[in-house]
């Protein structure tokens, strides 16, 4: 953490920051909210603005120390309470340690007969005052539009809005302000217009019946930032921005060598098996033996002493023992010994970025040296295709930041379908190989072949493999010889 | 009808002109209207911001009609007779 801080306070010299403490968030942003300024939070109905601006003040609270007012136009006291607390945050107990100030700001149109000129005064007496009991150093005010529908007169909100922003600035405090999306603008009464700092959207949309929220910074004056959607998500622990990485390839790189777990395939490789740190891809038809390719690599490791975290996409974990006890492989030992976690469950159990968090926390949690997911292809059931392929490129920077070394499987329908696999990832992984059956007479045999690996010698001979009852063997094809 | 049957309660925050002229105002129309059966207090947020919380103050200047039910607010200068009136449904 005190690494990737110090890069981004390198990347950005001069604009001071405030850590949002939202998962994802920092990163993408590089650092955080601008300091001491308003920052706008924009987006449609029930696309978590509110979460957003209350998470940013309870983390704000909690590991920065910096306690928060939030300004409700809409929700009371109350509500807000019962609402986050389902999400974990107390609020009720960061009130009572003045770490937080609620004020509900009620407005009734009805109630309410204008004669002659009058300012919001009130407003930034109440908020003054609220800022003054806590000291606080952030601000949310979800979401200030209510203000228009409160007051007929829009000249005067206007200036009255202009000369809030400033105020917000000359106190110092780092706010969030939300708007709802408008229909040609941002918001529907334009407070991008005041809001010039850093303006954030969130989306939330349904592709296929699986709905994604998505997170754009629509602007960052003075600062880099990504430009890209960002998918993110609302668990139990509040938002998580994805990616949890890098917009660039930083990850350190390591010269070590892992094996295979197969002496036969090490030594197809110049005797030393993958990279540590690098990604795998074993790709093959139905049957080939890559669940096999996968189980053999993780008792391998376990037997290293080694943890190894194993996403089981279309077996139960007492399946996978099971079938790969009869090749040989105990898996079952590893288990009891804690040196191996089988995560087992359907692709289409959730969507895409669930999955990364599930991934995620899951790494957090266990802090393996090897990763396997079997197989990798069928994320795609969870999303759109393109949609699977960014997210992969996610898990995988994600995993490779970590220092893990990656073994993923990928199902080619069809056997003959050649250098390409079933999501085209070849190109994110390190090494990639590819294993097959073909007829040979009545038989079918199977063939191995190490389409590329990046950084080191490999044989390029296409080589047979079995599958015995002690494990996989790599062996000669005697015709591929006499070519050779 | 009782003495101080209207109790009004005028928000403002220090002595803006604006906040002296609807004070002028409001007592004008009320020794006119009202004549002996109000009462006005003047709540300056400026010394006790911590009462706009409960009357649900955001403009200033403004007037909030405690009694009689129900409540009611006028906001603004007052400089609109007529309006203040209605406000406070002295007239429909």
């Amino acid at each position: 953490m005190a690494k990737t801080k110090a890069a981004w306070n390198r990347a950005d010299p001069g604009l001071p920051k405030s850590l949002s403490g939202i998962q994802g968030l920092d990163e993408i942003t590089l650092g955080g909210l601008p300091k001491g300024r308003p920052t706008l939070i924009c987006g449609g109905p029930g696309c978590g603005k509110t979460l957003l601006a209350m998470e940013f003040l309870c983390r704000g609270a909690l590991e920065s120390d910096e306690p928060g007012v939030f300004m409700a136009f809409e929700e009371k006291e109350q509500d807000l309470i019962s609402n986050f607390a389902s999400l974990g945050f107390d609020l009720k107990s960061l009130v009572r340690r003045k770490k937080l100030a609620i004020d509900y700001v009620h407005i009734e149109r009805s109630e309410i007969e204008e004669t002659g000129g009058y300012d919001l005064e009130g407003l930034f007496v109440r908020l003054g005052c609220a800022i003054d009991s806590i000291g606080a150093k952030r601000v949310v005010l979800d979401t200030i539009e209510a203000l228009f529908s409160g007051f007929s007169d829009e000249s005067i909100l206007r200036a009255e809005l202009r000369r809030l922003f400033r105020w917000l600035k000359d106190k110092g405090v780092t706010a969030i302000v939300t708007g709802e999306k408008g229909e040609t603008l941002l918001t529907k009464y334009g407070l991008e217009e005041y809001v010039a700092d850093c303006v954030i959207f969130l989306d939330h949309r349904v592709n296929e019946q699986i709905a994604t929220r998505r997170l754009k910074i629509i602007k960052y004056r003075g600062s880099g930032h990504t430009t890209n959607e960002v998918p993110f998500l609302i668990g139990k622990r509040g938002i998580s921005v994805l990616p949890m990485t890098s917009m660039c390839l930083s990850s350190v790189v390591n010269s070590k060598r892992i094996s295979s777990g197969i002496k036969s395939l090490d030594a197809m490789f110049g005797d030393t098996g993958y990279f540590r740190g690098s990604s795998i891809l074993v790709s093959g038809g139905a049957g080939c033996g890559k669940t096999s390719f996968g189980a053999q690599f993780a008792d391998s490791v376990c037997r290293g002493g080694e943890r190894v975290l194993y996403f089981a996409f279309e077996e139960s974990q007492s399946q996978l023992a099971r079938n790969m006890r009869s090749i040989g492989i105990g898996l079952d030992r590893w288990i009891d010994k804690g040196l191996l976690k089988i995560v087992a469950n359907r692709a289409t159990l959730c969507g895409l970025e669930m999955h990364l968090v599930m991934l995620h926390d899951a790494v957090e949690e266990f802090h393996p040296a090897v990763v396997c997911i079997d197989p990798i292809t069928t994320l795609t059931g969870a999303g759109l295709a393109d949609e699977a392929k960014a997210m992969l490129a996610r898990i995988l920077d994600y995993l490779k930041n970590e220092g893990i070394t990656i073994l993923a499987t990928d199902l080619n329908q069809a056997a003959t379908a050649g250098d390409s696999t079933g999501i085209c990832i070849s190109s994110l992984c390190d090494t990639w190989i590819r294993i097959s059956t073909e007829p040979q007479g009545h038989q079918r045999r199977r063939r191995l072949v190490i389409i590329k690996s990046r950084g080191m010698k490999h044989v390029q001979q296409e080589k047979g493999f079995e599958i015995t009852d002690k494990g996989l063997r790599i062996n000669d094809i005697p015709e591929a010889s006499k070519e050779a | 009808m009782k003495k101080t049957a209207y109790k009004l309660v005028l928000y403002v925050a220090g002595s803006t002109p604006k906040s002296l002229e609807a004070f002028a105002n409001l007592k004008r129309i009320c020794e006119e209207h009202l004549k002996g059966q109000y009462s006005i207090s003047v709540v300056d947020l400026l010394v006790t911001p911590k009462l706009a919380k409960g009357d649900q103050i955001v403009a200033i200047p403004t007037l909030v009609r405690k009694l009689p039910p129900p409540l009611k607010k006028i906001i603004g200068d007052l400089s609109n007779k007529q309006k203040v009136l209605v406000g406070l449904n002295l007239i429909d």
